[in-house]
């Protein structure tokens, strides 16, 4: 068909020729320009990111032209859309064999794709991913894609994650703590919650899916750690026995109590406040099993426990020291059967709390 | 009967969703050699299908094995239609037919497809049984290796360079017969992609034939073409140099290379080149010849032959002709005798390489050139193709007559290559003429009074430089002088060649890229007149672009070229030119003078005025350039550089081609008259304007240099990072109007602003030098000008680069301690630092010995540092000869001790090793690059050679990026799959790679595009040589130079 084109009488030669100029640079090691990829990856059109780096001095610097720097980001911006399609399963970006990347500018390349704003990432805590919402962000189609990656999939979520994105740790556990958000659909919009941080609730994330998750007491477990175990969940409803019986919430607090006499400087609001701190703690679990009272989990902790605590002055310490002999004390409740429940339930909560507790 | 190939089909992985329903993909694999298919099973549904196959056994013969390429191609299974390819690998087998290469391909291979590129990989094992005597088999050339490297491969010694081989083959175009109008673009690029490979099989049979012929083993320098003729048809072509070679495994044939008192080994010569390639060889005279050697005349006709013109220039100085002058005559005519023996039962006394052993260049004569215009004709029996044949038969005839002309009697550095456009065709052969040294050439033919003569008579620091012709009946005006470094012999003041700077050349500051751009505007025309036209107008080219290159050269302040290459590109209304060499400053020749403006009416005043600006401008640019290329030679008194030779001219003037008529071409004077005395007579405006060109060249930003050689000269201190490149343009010249003026200067800010871009964008390799740059210029359509460029940027290290430079000597000294390492022959145990602390060993001893007497040159070196000092006491040539010859002792006493010092550098080296490499990448690295060595490594075996033709083509040009974005991936999945084929064969780089063609159209109103590239290379597995170092054998050797800065690189 080109042997048609190409012969003078037949071959289309329209006015315009060429529609555009042909300008490409192609090395057999693929060159990876820092600056350019973050302008790229901060969605920069080709024009702007010349304009940024004209104020970033490279003119002044290498002696070079607009159109030498023009050509230049032209063709990084074109390596990066053909490495965009690898980047999405980071695994095949080490198998291809088209761009030749040294290991590091690999690792590179993907931890800074996958990369997020935190202020998003925030935003987005506890939303729905699966539905694209806001399609015009790249970082929310990469919470996407780990997503309904690792949606399916057994075991410990933040290392599902690192093995198919091959993430640094630190990252995998962020997405890992947007996927369990995502999933358990926990409120984090109200206004009351707005003081925490996406750190701060990844950090809740972290220890609710390392003590609560079947991943966290079974390797093989049958479902995946990003959803609760249904049957954990259904187990939190016997812990209310310490609210309900009322012998047991006595018992209870004058334990707690004398353990703390002396200790705490907020004594005297703990004895007041505490079958109130204690009916809320209690009851943020029991209501577990229910995806709308799910949604509340963090709404209930901060309203219940830490802005009547946050009132009363109490230092972190004294919250420390109060959840340590609360969790404690339950073993010497005669009749209490389920320590080993309540333990692996308030090692999640404390370490919510303590996160939690800051202004 | 005498060949089983044997493939299987293991397993596919990242393969494209082909079954849109399910997403996934059935696919089966058709494995086809020659006539014979064989499938694996389905694979259902899977994007990562595992056959892993029985054995598929083809039984062949071995012409069908070499002709042939292994065909696999990846289908979806469809049960209710037809199956849809997925996509195709094609595996060269020939890698397998001889016994030193690969002896299996095995690997993951880009499954290709024309239209939609690289769809996923496949896994594939593939071996060769041969039966019987290969060579009983006459059809089959198995056997032969073939390199493209243009010097004797490393690992390898040369026994005999038997010389010239070449054969064409050609064929019909696909993609012009009647069927491509009804079958699919993808069914017709298919059958181009496959045609190609078996017409470069059968050629690459063909050569080998040849080469047994001649009792050779190898081809060495192998550069195979394409002609896309259209609808003429397609020509397949190739050329070479058959050459016996030795692998360089059984070392104790060379050991003796100190102690026994053969000459021949005394002199070591012959092995080759231990470090790849540093060597090259010598260039020699000026362009000068060339002025005569188009011979454009009437060879456009068809059957015609050309030239009448040129031969009538040849008798002057037949061989043996000449009267002896002086010292070197009679010496002269028995060389030329000897060597004529060896050369005269060769048709073509042609040499594609441009690197030899040492003592093989005697003398060089200068660049000789030649070129015709064809008319394309239908091939009407590819089995006969005489008429291109005779074409090129005519033209190596010139060029032959050429070198006669220049007392020389064979050509180096020899290619060919074509322009086409539409019918028209401008074929080009190029070299340099030479005299070799005639032990290399036959068998037991060494006459050792004769070698002693050569080796007197010809110092290699400067002996390459020496006229070949007979001083009293020169070829061409010239001006001569003696040697500036042996005294004895005379030299020419400027020197052109086409090969590599040979190693021993004795080589002040650093070189250079030096360009010369041209356009020619041309009447569009059909057929003979067209020819016609095309046929006046080169002359013109060719003497501007000469001139150009001479001045530019006088500009930096040097006095030699080389490595040149002139392309003249022909397009529908212009022609264009373009030279590229590396400029050097040879010690043996005299200093440059300047470039003298003179205006043609000294009455106006402010016209003087501005002259003297101009001269002064460039004055100052030449100071300028002699301080970035340190440019420092030893000053020599006037009285002693004064020769006896009569001088036709002091001053001679330039006449500018505008004036016409071609009688006047012949009688262009080139000689470019005495030191002080380059004069460009401004005589209208066009003058003006070159001037101005000429100060437009930018050089390179700080911390670059750039040549288009192997080696820069004056580099020598390489670190093994190393980045190969090609990159592609496409622009428009010019729109309304254009003068030959305009397009000039487009042309020239073309080829700048993309030198300038590849300056940008290398900028994190500084210290860094741009080698082997390789322009090439096409003009696909109207006023389009598209120029790719194929390079290697290496870091080098720049505090090396110092000291080196002080010790100019090290360079060669290193080098010649290589070689000895090579011959010595037990490379882990010898190769260690050489520079590393340890005192004398007794090996170091012996090494040194055996350097003493490759290593001439270093001590040359050093001598040409200093002897200036003591010049000016001496009054006559007999004085100065007697104490240079002093010196030279001295010298090379002072090599040693330099060697010794050098530690410091060592310990830095040291340092860096432990750096640890970083490799987890599940794909292994395979290195490219354009040289015939990668800095820092040894190559330890050839696996052989990679020639990879390949088409793409879209109908959604705009949806793939544009012409940008079609172009980038698709010269990227080429990369990928040169790569992929190199791992295959377990092999880690490839040198001497080249892209030999990249044939780009684009129908934007279509939204098409289409693509060719034809590249190839050596396949090579290389150690790096700090990690032979970690052997636990410590060596005491001279490690190769390339290693001194092994270990920076990667940090």
């Amino acid at each position: 068909m080109w042997g048609h084109l190409g012969t003078p009488g037949t071959r289309a030669r329209p006015a315009a020729g060429m529609s555009s100029d042909l300008d490409v640079f192609v090395g057999n090691t693929t060159l990876i320009d820092e600056e350019v990829y973050r302008l790229w990856l901060d969605g920069h059109s080709v024009a702007e990111a010349v304009a940024r780096r004209l104020r970033g001095g490279v003119l002044e610097r290498e002696g070079t032209s607009v159109a030498v720097l023009q050509s230049d980001t032209r063709d990084h911006y074109r390596t990066f859309q053909m490495l965009e399609r690898l980047l999405h399963a980071p695994p095949r970006l080490l198998q291809q064999l088209l761009f030749q990347i040294p290991p590091e500018r690999q690792a590179l390349l993907v931890q800074r794709y996958y990369a997020f704003d935190e202020a998003l990432a925030r935003e987005l805590l506890g939303k729905k991913l699966s539905k694209g919402t806001k399609k015009e962000l790249d970082e929310f189609d990469n919470f996407k894609r780990v997503f309904k990656a690792v949606e399916e999939l057994r075991g410990p979520l933040a290392e599902n994650i690192q093995q198919l994105f091959l993430l640094p740790p630190s990252l995998a556990r962020d997405y890992a703590a947007i996927v369990f958000f995502a999933n358990s659909r926990f409120e984090t919009g109200k206004r009351r919650l707005q003081f925490l941080s996406f750190a701060d609730f990844a950090a809740c994330a972290q220890s609710m899916m390392g003590h609560w998750s079947q991943g966290a007491l079974a390797p093989e477990a049958a479902e995946p750690d990003g959803d609760l175990p249904k049957s954990f969940l259904q187990d939190l409803k016997e812990l209310k026995v310490l609210v309900t019986d009322k012998d047991l919430l006595d018992q209870h607090k004058s334990l707690v109590c004398s353990a703390l006499r002396g200790k705490i400087s907020v004594y005297n609001e703990l004895e007041a406040n505490f079958k109130a701190l204690s009916r809320a703690l209690v009851n943020v679990g029991g209501k577990l099993t229910h995806a709308r009272d799910v949604r509340d989990f963090f709404v209930d902790l901060v309203e219940k426990v830490i802005e009547p605590c946050r009132s009363d002055k109490w230092s972190p310490g004294d919250l420390r020291l109060f959840l340590t002999q609360y969790t404690a004390a339950p073993r010497n409740l005669p009749g209490f059967r389920h320590q080993a429940l309540w333990e692996r339930y308030m090692a999640a909560i404390t370490a919510c709390l303590l996160r939690m507790y800051h202004d | 009967m005498p060949g089983k190939l044997k493939v299987k089909i293991v397993a596919g992985r990242h393969l494209p969703v082909m079954d849109r329903a399910s997403d996934l993909t059935d696919a089966f694999v058709e494995v086809k050699f020659g006539n014979t298919t064989f499938k694996t099973d389905v694979y259902p549904k899977s994007l990562n299908p595992q056959w892993n196959s029985e054995w598929f056994k083809f039984e062949v013969d071995d012409e069908e094995l070499q002709d042939e390429p292994l065909q696999i191609t990846v289908l979806d299974h469809d049960t209710y239609s037809a199956n849809d390819a997925i996509g195709k690998v094609y595996i060269d087998i020939d890698p397998l037919l001889y016994s030193e290469a690969a002896t299996v391909i095995s690997g993951w291979f880009p499954i290709y497809d024309t239209i939609h590129g690289i769809r996923g990989e496949i896994n594939v094992v593939v071996k060769v049984d041969l039966f019987n005597d290969l060579n009983r088999f006459r059809q089959s050339s198995c056997g032969v290796k073939f390199f493209c490297t243009t010097s004797i491969p490393k690992c390898y010694r040369a026994v005999i360079i038997h010389g010239f081989v070449e054969e064409l083959v050609v064929n019909e175009d696909p993609e012009y017969q009647w069927i491509d109008r009804i079958r699919t673009p993808r069914a017709s690029n298919e059958a181009r992609q496959r045609l190609i490979s078996l017409m470069s099989g059968e050629l690459q049979r063909k050569i080998g034939l040849k080469v047994l012929e001649m009792r050779g083993n190898a081809v060495v320098g192998y550069l195979q073409c394409f002609d896309l003729e259209g609808e003429s048809g397609l020509v397949v072509r190739a050329i070479g140099t058959a050459c016996t070679l030795d692998k360089l495994s059984n070392t104790s044939a060379f050991l003796p290379a100190c102690n026994s008192p053969s000459k021949e080994m005394k002199e070591i010569p012959f092995n080759e080149d231990p470090n790849p390639n540093t060597y090259s060889s010598g260039p020699s005279t000026p362009l000068k010849n060339q002025t005569y050697s188009f011979s454009p005349s009437k060879s456009y006709s068809r059957q015609s032959s050309s030239s009448d013109t040129d031969l009538s220039l040849t008798p002057k100085t037949g061989m043996g002709s000449g009267s002896a002058g002086k010292e070197g005559g009679p010496f002269k005519t028995l060389l030329r005798q000897q060597t004529q023996s060896a050369l005269e039962q060769r048709e073509f006394p042609f040499f594609t390489l441009t690197t030899f052993p040492p003592g093989f260049l005697v003398h060089v004569g200068g660049v000789v050139s030649a070129r015709s215009v064809k008319l394309l004709d239908r091939i009407h029996n590819p089995d006969e193709p005489e008429t291109r044949d005779a074409w090129w038969a005519e033209i190596r005839q010139e060029i032959k007559s050429h070198a006669k002309a220049l007392g020389c009697h064979a050509v180096v550095g020899y290619s060919e290559s074509t322009s086409i456009c539409e019918e028209v065709c401008i074929l080009s052969a190029s070299g340099t003429a030479a005299v070799l040294n005639p032990r290399f050439l036959q068998d037991g033919t060494m006459e050792g009074c004769l070698e002693q003569r050569i080796e007197e008579a010809s110092p290699p620091g400067c002996g390459f430089c020496h006229i070949p012709y007979d001083e009293l009946n020169m070829p061409f005006p010239a001006h001569l002088t003696y040697c500036y470094n042996c005294r004895k012999q005379k030299v020419p003041d400027v020197l052109f060649t086409t090969i590599d700077l040979p190693v021993e050349a004795i080589v002040v500051g650093k070189g250079c890229l030096i360009q010369a751009r041209l356009c020619r505007l041309k009447k569009k025309a059909q057929a003979e007149a067209n020819a016609t036209s095309i046929s006046n107008l080169l002359p013109f080219m060719e003497y501007e672009v000469h001139t150009q290159l001479m001045n530019k050269l006088k500009l930096r302040g040097m006095n030699a070229l080389f490595g040149l290459r002139i392309q003249i590109t022909v397009g529908e209304n212009m022609l264009m030119g373009l030279a590229s060499a590396t400029g050097v400053y040879l010690a043996a020749l005299p200093t440059p003078g300047g470039i003298q403006i003179a205006g043609k009416t000294p009455n106006d005043g402010t016209y003087e005025q501005h002259i003297s600006h101009m001269q002064k401008k460039i004055n100052d640019t030449i100071a300028k350039n002699k301080e970035l290329y340190e440019i420092n030679p030893p000053e020599l008194p006037e009285e002693i550089i004064g020769s006896p030779i009569p001088e036709p001219r002091q001053r001679s003037r330039l006449l500018r081609s505008q004036s016409e008529s071609s009688d006047e071409v012949t009688e262009l004077d080139l000689s470019h008259g005495k030191k002080d005395a380059f004069v460009l007579e401004i005589d209208d405006t066009d003058a003006m304007e070159d001037v101005h060109s000429l100060l437009t060249d930018v050089p390179p930003p700080s911390g670059f240099y750039s040549c288009n050689t192997e080696i820069m000269p004056g580099i020598n201190n390489w670190t093994p990072e190393i980045q190969m490149f090609t990159a592609v343009r496409v622009s428009r010249l010019s729109n309304i109007n254009p003068t030959n003026q305009t397009l000039n200067k487009n042309f020239n800010d073309l080829c700048e602003n993309l030198l300038k871009s590849l300056y940008f964008k290398l900028r994190s390799m500084v210290p860094c030098c741009l080698c082997h740059v390789n322009f090439t210029v096409a003009l696909p359509e109207d006023e389009l000008v598209q120029i790719a460029v194929t390079a290697v940027a290496i870091t080098y290290d720049k505090n090396q680069a110092l000291q080196a430079s002080k010790a100019p000597t090290e360079k060669s000294q290193q080098r010649a301690s290589t070689d000895n390492e090579e011959q010595l022959q037990f490379p882990l145990e010898l190769c260690s630092d050489p520079l590393s602390s340890q005192p004398f060993s007794p090996a170091k001893e012996v090494l040194e010995g055996a350097s003493s007497h490759t290593g001439i040159p270093a001590a040359q070196r050093a001598t040409s540092v200093d002897y200036s000092s003591f010049a000016d006491r001496c009054n006559s040539w007999i004085e100065l000869i007697k104490l240079k010859a002093q010196t030279i002792r001295r010298g090379s006493i002072k090599t040693t001790t330099s060697l010794e010092k050098a530690s410091p550098l060592a310990e830095g080296y040291l340092r860096h090793r432990s750096v640890p490499s970083c490799t987890n990448s599940t794909v292994s690295v395979v290195k490219m690059t354009p040289l015939s060595f990668l800095p820092g490594a040894k190559i330890t075996k050839y696996l052989g050679i990679i020639n990879m033709f390949f088409i793409r083509e879209t109908t959604s040009l705009r949806e793939e990026g544009g012409v940008s974005g079609f172009l980038h991936a698709f010269i990227a999945e080429v990369f990928a799959m040169v790569r992929a084929h190199v791992a295959a064969l377990g092999g880690n780089a490839v040198v001497s790679y080249i892209m030999k063609q990249c044939v780009f159209m684009e129908n934007p109103n279509k939204n098409q595009a289409q693509c060719l590239i034809n590249v190839s290379g050596d396949a090579v597995i290389f150690v790096r040589e700090s990690e032979l170092e970690m052997l636990p054998v410590q060596p005491s050797t001279a490690a190769p130079q390339p290693t001194s800065s092994a270990g920076d690189v990667t940090t």
